[in-house]
């Protein structure tokens, strides 16, 4: 099993005809998710890679009963796409999208109290379940099935976790980049929970960064609620405060925000720590032959 | 993106919240005018981008216009060094001259986005004039909060319990509600990520007026504010992060070690500095280069480190997956090619096209050192830089 999307995900791709949206569309094709629309507004009616385009994501829903929407489209309009998106009943809505004004996100997030939808980004490389389905950008071919989870804030460390694991004949469930940005749709406990609950998962990577306090609120979670193994990261010990590291989320602004406050509350939650980003692939492998974990 | 208090005075103003009557000044005689102008004590208040102002004798008061030029001269064309600034300090260009107001009570007013609640919040202090962290720390049962539900707005009745719980006097109550709604409407027009009033002064005459200001503004959000975007000043950036910003180089950040990094991705980069932190050595900067498609990106990048001599080695590591790694090994080459950077170079390069990466970086006959992985490239530059000290 796995998390969010598997064999059955039905993907609508929104900016599909954009640069990056027609690439990523194309390598998500070829690893084999189902890519059953598409929604440019003005190409309604046309196609791209054999995927019939909409103007509208209401239409994809009623014609092509599109399950999962993966977003491109650019940051000016990008949270008018999510909106679309949950206002539409789609029930996973994937964000890619750079750049969203935080103003913007807190307009989405009112919007998303009471709906059916579960919003993933923005920020962020999407999610894979390696196998099965891919609405992200991460590259295919580094992931193996198998029963550990990732989530994580980072996109290219979650590559360099993957790739770790699957060098070490670890599998993934899941991995899901939650993003970068100080507001995100779906947090580290969400995406807890849901490994938590997934059979198939059997223990979780966590990569976190500094800013915010979502790791804290994880190692909460994971505390009073987590069975399963989780072992994690977190990037930005040697961050200068009050400075934006790339990710808008990622800034120390009061002492809960840094690395070392992360850390030290994962570990007392009973979380392994892996001492350097080269080993977290290792890290999991100790974890799991101590947890009789077969992988 | 932050902007000078004079600039942000202006902006309360225009969004009707009182502020000293005051003008801002480029030579010692202009402030000299603007003093005899406004009449009586001023102060005079050097314009930077850094707190810790008045301590560092950045702000202080004139009695007459002659004093104000003599206040004026001493600080105009200075570098004012104060607890939050570099030991070189920030330039001093500006002084704002204003109208000296004699405070009963100071305050504190400020909004930002509650990340964890994910809607934007009102702060207010009785214990103003001073940094709020420490108030937080010390007495945070003085730090009022109201939470602002994006369907409904500011609403006033959060107005009045942040008025009364400050303990402002019945016919204060009026005018501080109406500052508050007027600073949201302000924090929401300009797609703010603070707007702090500290201190919010109530003067002997009992009016309320901001006697400070501060805003910043969501740089993601600033393709909607060309009239906000032009009041940046660029002279009080670090200059090598500012010559970062002219190449079109974003996520740069200038840090005080020696090793120069490229490396894709905002948690990697970070992870990277983490590592040769851990080896011993000590970062130059940050620098998240993004998915490069282009070979100018990393001659850029290159050119920004040799404007920073602190830098004896620099470090690549590109781990793609869609990043076309022979694009970086050709943007390397034409780097070397353009300035002949004599630096220790350690090259990671994992991802697409990563053969043609090295047969390009192998032909190219540019002297490299080779790393495996992350890990053993930050070792290999961290003795690169001190066999270099050597």
């Amino acid at each position: 099993m796995s998390i969010l999307i598997d064999k059955k995900t039905r993907l609508l791709v929104q900016g599909i005809t954009g640069e990056e949206g027609s690439f990523h569309t194309q390598r998500c094709i070829e690893y084999g998710t189902r890519v059953v629309a598409g929604v440019t507004p003005g190409n309604g009616g046309s196609e791209i890679f054999g995927v019939p385009i909409f103007n509208t994501v209401e239409e994809t829903t009623e014609k092509t009963g599109a399950n999962a929407s993966l977003i491109f489209v650019p940051a000016a309009s990008a949270a008018d796409a999510v909106l679309e998106a949950i206002d539409a009943g789609i029930p996973l809505v994937v964000c890619i999208t750079e750049g969203i004004p935080i103003s913007d996100m807190v307009v989405v997030h009112r919007y998303l109290q009471g709906k059916q939808t579960r919003l993933i980004g923005p920020n962020c490389p999407g999610l894979i379940s390696p196998g099965k389905c891919k609405a992200g950008i991460m590259t295919g071919e580094i992931h193996l099935p198998g029963n550990v989870g990732v989530v994580s804030r980072s996109g290219t460390l979650t590559y360099i976790t993957v790739a770790q694991l699957s060098g070490l004949g670890i599998g993934q469930s899941t991995c899901v980049g939650i993003g970068g940005d100080p507001i995100i749709g779906s947090t580290f406990v969400d995406i807890l929970q849901l490994f938590q609950k997934d059979k198939d998962t059997k223990a979780v990577v966590l990569i976190g960064e500094i800013g915010g306090t979502a790791e804290q609120e994880a190692a909460k979670f994971i505390k009073e609620k987590m069975t399963k193994p989780v072992v994690s990261f977190v990037a930005g010990a040697t961050a200068p405060p009050g400075r934006r590291m790339g990710h808008a989320g990622a800034i120390i602004s009061g002492s809960s925000g840094r690395a070392q406050d992360k850390i030290a509350a994962l570990a007392a939650a009973g979380v392994t720590i892996a001492p350097s980003p080269a080993e977290i692939g290792l890290t999991m492998k100790k974890v799991l032959e101590k947890w009789n974990v077969a992988h | 993106m932050k902007i000078h208090e004079y600039q942000a005075k202006a902006l309360l103003a225009e969004f009707g919240i009182p502020v000293p009557k005051g003008a801002v000044a480029t030579t010692p005689a202009e402030a000299e005018t603007i003093a005899a102008q406004l009449g009586g004590k001023v102060a005079i208040k050097a314009q930077v981008y850094a707190g810790g102002r008045g301590k560092a004798g950045g702000i202080k008061v004139a009695s007459t216009p002659e004093e104000a030029k003599r206040l004026a001269t001493q600080m105009l064309g200075t570098r004012l060094v104060t607890h939050q600034t570099t030991p070189e300090g920030v330039p001093v260009s500006k002084v704002l001259v204003e109208k000296a107001v004699s405070v009963q009570r100071e305050l504190y007013l400020s909004i930002v986005i509650a990340t964890a609640n994910r809607m934007p919040v009102m702060m207010a202090s009785e214990a103003g004039g001073m940094d709020i962290e420490e108030v937080a720390r010390v007495s945070p049962e003085k730090i009022l909060l109201e939470y602002i539900d994006h369907a409904a707005g500011f609403q006033p009745f959060q107005g009045r319990k942040l008025a009364y719980g400050m303990n402002l006097s019945p016919n204060q109550i009026r005018p501080a509600t109406g500052l508050m709604a007027n600073l949201y409407r302000l924090f929401q027009a300009k797609d703010c990520s603070l707007t702090e009033i500290n201190p919010l002064a109530i003067t002997a005459d009992g009016e309320i007026l901001a006697l400070d200001a501060k805003l910043d503004f969501d740089d993601n959000a600033l393709f909607r504010h060309s009239d906000i975007e032009q009041l940046q000043d660029v002279e009080q950036e670090d200059p090598i992060e500012a010559r970062a910003n002219e190449l079109g180089v974003k996520n740069y950040i200038k840090m005080d070690g020696n090793i120069g990094c490229m490396v894709n991705g905002a948690g990697l980069a970070m992870a990277v500095m983490d590592l040769i932190t851990q080896a011993g050595g000590r970062p130059a900067n940050f620098l998240d280069i993004g998915t490069v498609n282009d070979v100018s990106r990393v001659v850029n990048a290159f050119n920004v480190f040799t404007t920073d001599h602190n830098v004896k080695a620099i470090l690549v590591n590109i781990f793609g997956g869609i990043a076309r790694v022979d694009v970086i090994a050709q943007g390397i080459v034409e780097a070397q090619r353009q300035m002949d950077i004599r630096l220790p170079l350690i090259i990671r390069l994992a991802g697409t096209n990563v053969d043609e990466a090295k047969r390009i970086l192998a032909q190219s006959g540019i002297k490299f050192i080779e790393a495996i992985d992350f890990y053993d490239a930050a070792r290999k530059a961290v003795q690169a830089v001190k066999g270099n000290d050597k």
